[in-house]
């Protein structure tokens, strides 16, 4: 940590700032909160992201614990508390008032243009969460081939995510990967 | 999307909504959506929502979760929200929110916890890099899965988009934000622009 500031503040404001920004949900964000946590202030290493990504995606509730985890690593229980607010609460306002714009007035047209328009964003984006966290995650050509067949089983098949999270947990155990 | 969409207080025909979900029971609802939802919570939320709870029909949810779904933000998050206040106002948005952060934040900060402690272990350290590659992987059909109706439609300009932000943001590595400023109304003014020319 080599942040001058309050660690609590600058978790306050990254999180807060990101939450506006996550278009297409928390794994769209990956990337920014990569970026942030491990070449901006150095709170983790790459390996250490990698971790946290797998804990989060191994843990029940939404995808966007994975800033509860980072938030823990800069400040404790507190950290983990706060990152997770900020990243939540100022979009969960924002959702409360557009709602509620949108059930009085039903313009059905921009609402449209708008979605069209951020879908191709927030597919950009996830694209490069996959990327990077894949350069966090697949240290070796054995890494990367598991990353592959979970990536065709999950588009080919309608096995339940948790397994190949086990079977990657498992061969990892056993010193594959 | 129909043009005027139903309210929760004009129950259409098929509407089995029954009484209106007090605070208590939108808190304990979303806290086992959440606490059921490994790896994403939308389907238990359908589940629970919909089919066991009657809370709501399934265009009802289709249309609040596109509204969610396209703010930023964790979706499912905006969706506790919206639909809790639909019902009791801010405090049943509040108690759905509570609901779905709350148990599993203590689970996670729990085992942040385990982490910093143990993160060090030889055995621990494999578990989850084979834990990561697998989801790195589960990630990547996600992608894949969105990308396919851009490529069926031959939507040129969305895929043109799509690939000007992962490279800005996974290849050059510029800050969020300032991707977003220009790409998002840039997208939005194409769009609009090629729809007039299509309805025209």
């Amino acid at each position: 940590m080599n942040s001058d500031a309050n660690p609590i503040l600058t978790l306050v404001w990254t999180f807060g700032l990101m939450s506006l920004f996550a278009v297409g949900g928390a794994n769209a964000a990956i990337p920014e909160m990569h970026r942030i946590a491990v070449d901006l202030h150095h709170w983790m290493t790459d390996k250490q992201f990698a971790d946290v990504f797998a804990i989060s995606q191994m843990s029940p509730g939404p995808n966007v614990l994975i800033v509860t985890l980072i938030g823990y690593s800069v400040a404790g229980v507190a950290g983990a508390l706060v990152a997770t607010l900020a990243m939540c609460v100022p979009t969960a306002v924002l959702a409360y008032y557009v709602s509620r714009l949108f059930t009085r007035s039903s313009q059905a047209r921009w609402p449209a243009i708008i979605q069209a328009a951020l879908v191709p964003c927030s597919i950009g984006l996830m694209g490069a969460s996959g990327l990077i966290l894949a350069l966090a995650s697949d240290r070796n050509w054995t890494g990367a081939l598991v990353t592959a067949v979970a990536a065709v089983l999950a588009s080919a098949t309608r096995l339940n995510p948790l397994w190949m999270l086990l079977a990657g947990g498992c061969l990892g155990f056993a010193g594959v990967i | 999307m129909p043009p005027d969409s139903p309210s929760a207080a004009i129950p259409a025909p098929d509407t089995p909504t029954s009484t209106p979900p007090g605070l208590i029971a939108l808190f304990v609802a979303f806290a086992k959506i959440s606490l059921a939802g490994f790896g994403g919570v939308l389907v238990w939320a359908r589940r629970g929502i919909v089919d066991q709870h009657r809370w709501m029909t399934a265009d009802e949810f289709n249309e609040t979760y596109a509204l969610c779904h396209f703010l930023p933000g964790p979706n499912v998050v905006n969706l506790s929200v919206v639909f809790g206040s639909r019902f009791r106002g801010i405090p049943g948005g509040i108690a759905a929110f509570a609901g779905l952060l709350g148990p599993p934040i203590v689970i996670v900060t729990i085992l942040a916890a385990l982490y910093a402690r143990f993160g060090e272990i030889d055995a621990l350290r494999r578990i989850l890099a084979g834990v990561s590659c697998a989801a790195v992987g589960l990630l990547i059909s996600a992608v894949f899965r969105m990308m396919t109706p851009l490529i069926k439609r031959r939507d040129l300009i969305g895929l043109v988009v799509m690939a000007a932000v992962f490279t800005a943001i996974g290849l050059v590595r510029l800050p969020l934000p300032a991707v977003l400023l220009v790409a998002i109304p840039l997208s939005i003014a194409i769009t609009f622009v090629v729809r007039q020319r299509v309805t025209a």
